[in-house]
């Protein structure tokens, strides 16, 4: 088929699965805060990584060069991604690899069921992968009677104890590791009894447990950390050795990886391979990267399948605003040196990707219009330090604005009943339209004094204003304000010399809260 | 329509306002400037910051490193492409370990892997700047498995295969071969973030570099 694009661009198709949160941000936020643990393990955790990070990053004289070279590397996977897709499914394919493709979660669960049902097994081990958790893929399976063993330790953790991950690189991030041997002790079967809190002995008990599994596992699935199109390889990037045991030992490999995923060369991977490990864990390389290519006679699985999936990149790519958050390596840089994030923790944002990332692909990928991320873009305080750590540059600020954006106007297409918010703005309008409506207004300002009483403090707005006294005070206005201050000190007699203009005072015939209608000009 | 084909359609569209392709500046470094000593000695500081135990052994006496690694050790695995030389003080003397080779014609079970107790392998490249060792899959370094299922894993590697960056590995590797990437024994960070050795992988991670 031809990918020439001749009519009329069709609406975007939203993804499904978890990327929905189940009730809205601020009410999911508030709860989490109260989990004082929760905040104390997430504090520590979020600090430690920040410090490595920036540890290794300083330690690259061409860490900057490094973060252009890999923001325009994706920037030209996307803008020519069906001829990357061709390309990379060409040589995939020539080397015995099968390539399934998965318009949305539902769709990629049933291809990865049948492929297991072929195999006859119901027993599948699993390397953490962010794309099956976000398409629900163990939940699914579950359902058809096979059980998937997730092998990465924090995913292990996350499983055992029926909870959901919390963050996209260390899923348990918010447990300690009392709670962790807990756990263990509650739900490993001969776990020895004595076992200490010690990450090390942990660790020991985690390979225990999963050993057997690994050896006479017959099934694996995978995600991929990038696909390499002029070569047809798939990479995955890990440190326990439970992706090399997926990768290596069983029969038969499926791995799920969302379209976005490839880069155009293999040279390209010098630049995400230095970019990832330090920006994630904060080590100059992680333990173990796997590549492969196809099938390889003798080493490795010999039924080797992919699946591609959509379920709402198109979506997202086709938001020219957005779409560079699809440029994600899923670093999870962003979500340490989140304020926010280190207080609500991962769980507050509902979906498969949290912090920064999740707050604008999310809604990217789900349409701003579902209801339940319509509040993800304003879970930020938009201070910007998500964008400075991020390896591939992508201004999440800027997007998080944008999407603020659509929502307000989503929403007004919504309302057909004008809302708080629009009485609020109208008589701003008015309010701020002339010098002189402000001044009629200003004059109400001891009223304000009045309303904060003794205590000189407002402790309660009423209607949606209610929302920012929930948590702060406000104090009491002033009795005059600016402008009238300067209008008192400021009589004509004493006006600036027209040509000797200070700053803010735009010049002759603009004599500042003098009830003219001149606006220009006007800083007061 | 096949899902291949809707999703080639919605990227199409998607792609409608044609966004430009930027030229990738790669003002990066591609290129080393140390010399071979300042790679040798980089590669072992980071190799040791890893918890892998390192060697620095003239290439003549790669044997008799290997066999004082190994004493003690009942069985072990080699690929067949192994240089038959690092292991001659193996063969010759007594009360050393069984050697099993594996080859296309008897490559070994998983079971018989995970009772045996080291794997011995020659590695194609490696990069000092990050301390990782590459393996791809050539005869002296045998197929993934059997650096996987052995809990000790001994690395020969020759001093002349060390690069400083990346980008030069990557230039010296072959992408469609099956590779694996170590830098130092499996690890985790999943607890609190605190980096601790050894969890499903080989658990030791022996490096004798040879000059
Ligand atoms: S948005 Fe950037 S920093 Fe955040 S996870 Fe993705 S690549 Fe990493």
């Amino acid at each position: 088929m031809s990918n020439t694009f001749l009519g009329m661009p069709s609406l975007p198709v939203f993804g499904r699965g978890n990327l929905n949160a189940t009730e809205p941000f601020p009410q999911a936020a508030h709860r989490e805060l109260a989990n004082t643990q929760l905040r104390a393990n997430l504090g520590h955790a979020t600090h430690t990584i920040r410090y490595k990070r920036l540890k290794v990053v300083a330690e690259l004289p061409d860490w900057e060069q490094m973060r252009d070279a890999g923001s325009a590397i994706k920037d030209a996977t996307m803008a020519n991604l069906p001829a990357m897709l061709e390309q990379f499914e060409a040589n995939f394919t020539a080397r015995g690899g099968i390539i399934h493709w998965a318009r949305d979660a539902q769709e990629a669960n049933e291809i990865v069921t049948a492929l297991i049902q072929e195999t006859g097994e119901t027993e599948v081990v699993k390397v953490k992968s962010m794309a099956t958790q976000e398409i629900g893929l163990n939940e699914y399976l579950e359902d058809q009677g096979i059980a998937a063993y997730e092998t990465d330790l924090a995913e292990l953790i996350v499983q055992l104890d029926h909870d959901k991950p919390s963050h996209i690189l260390v899923p348990a991030i918010h447990k300690n590791r009392s709670q962790v041997r807990e756990i263990f002790l509650r739900e490993m079967p001969a776990v020895d009894p004595n076992l200490t809190d010690e990450p090390a002995r942990l660790a020991e008990a985690a390979r225990k447990h999963l050993r057997k599994k690994f050896l006479s596992a017959k099934v694996a699935i995978s995600g991929a950390n990038f696909g390499l199109a002029d070569t047809g390889t798939l990479t995955v990037v890990e440190s326990e050795g439970n992706g090399r045991m997926c990768l290596t030992l069983p029969e038969t490999l499926i791995t799920v990886m969302g379209i976005e995923k490839l880069l155009p060369s293999w040279s390209d991977l010098e630049v995400f391979m230095q970019l990832l490990p330090r920006s994630s864990t904060g080590e100059r390389m992680n333990p173990y990267t796997s590549l492969w290519t196809g099938v390889t006679e003798g080493d490795g699985p010999q039924n080797v399948h992919l699946v591609m999936l959509d379920n709402g990149r198109t979506a997202a790519l086709a938001d020219e605003y957005g779409r560079t958050a699809l440029n994600c390596i899923r670093c999870s840089a962003c979500m340490n040196v989140c304020p926010v994030y280190e207080r609500t923790g991962g769980h507050a944002y509902g979906s498969t990707y949290p912090g920064p990332i999740g707050a604008i692909l999310s809604p990217l990928m789900t349409g701003i219009k579902s209801e339940e991320n319509n509040s993800l873009p304003y879970a930020s305080s938009l201070c910007g330090a998500c964008f400075d750590a991020c390896p591939v540059k992508i201004n999440i600020p800027e997007i998080l604005v944008h999407l603020r954006g659509e929502d307000v106007d989503s929403q007004r297409a919504k309302v057909k009943v004008p809302s708080q918010m629009d009485f609020m703005m109208k008589g701003a309008e008015w309010a701020f339209s002339s010098g002189a409506k402000l001044n009629l207004l200003e004059k109400g300002l001891p009223l304000g004094k009045l309303a904060a009483g003794r205590d000189k403090v407002i402790k309660k707005l009423p209607g949606i204003a209610g929302g920012w006294t929930q948590s702060r005070d406000i104090p009491a206005p002033p009795s005059q304000s600016f402008r009238q201050w300067w209008a008192k000190e400021h009589k004509p007699s004493t006006a600036v010399v027209p040509g000797n203009a200070v700053p803010g005072h735009a010049g002759p015939g603009n004599t500042a809260g003098h009830g003219t209608e001149n606006s220009e000009g006007e800083q007061a | 329509m096949s899902a291949r084909e809707d999703i080639m359609a919605r990227i199409a569209s998607a792609l409608h306002d044609a966004p430009e392709t930027p030229v990738v500046p790669r003002e990066y470094r591609r290129s080393s400037n140390m010399s071979a000593e300042q790679r040798l000695e980089q590669l072992v500081d980071r190799l040791q910051d890893y918890k892998a135990n390192v060697f620095v052994t003239p290439a003549e006496e790669a044997s008799a490193k290997l066999a004082e690694l190994l004493a003690g050790s009942t069985s072990i695995v080699v690929p067949h492409g192994l240089p038959q030389d690092w292991l001659s003080k193996l063969t010759d003397d007594a009360g050393m370990p069984a050697i099993e080779v594996d080859s296309p014609e008897r490559r070994l079970t998983v079971a018989e892997l995970d009772a045996l107790d080291a794997v011995v392998t020659a590695a194609a490249t490696a990069v000092s700047e990050t301390g990782t060792i590459m393996l791809d899959g050539s005869a002296d370094q045998g197929r993934r498995i059997i650096s996987l299922v052995p809990d000790r894993h001994i690395v020969l590697l020759r001093a002349s295969d060390i690069v400083e960056v990346l980008p030069e590995a990557i230039a010296r590797l072959e992408a469609t071969r099956p590779q694996t990437w170590i830098s130092g024994p499996s690890a985790t960070s999943d607890i609190e973030l605190e980096r601790v050795e050894g969890v499903h992988g080989p658990r030791t991670l022996d490096v004798i570099i040879l000059t």
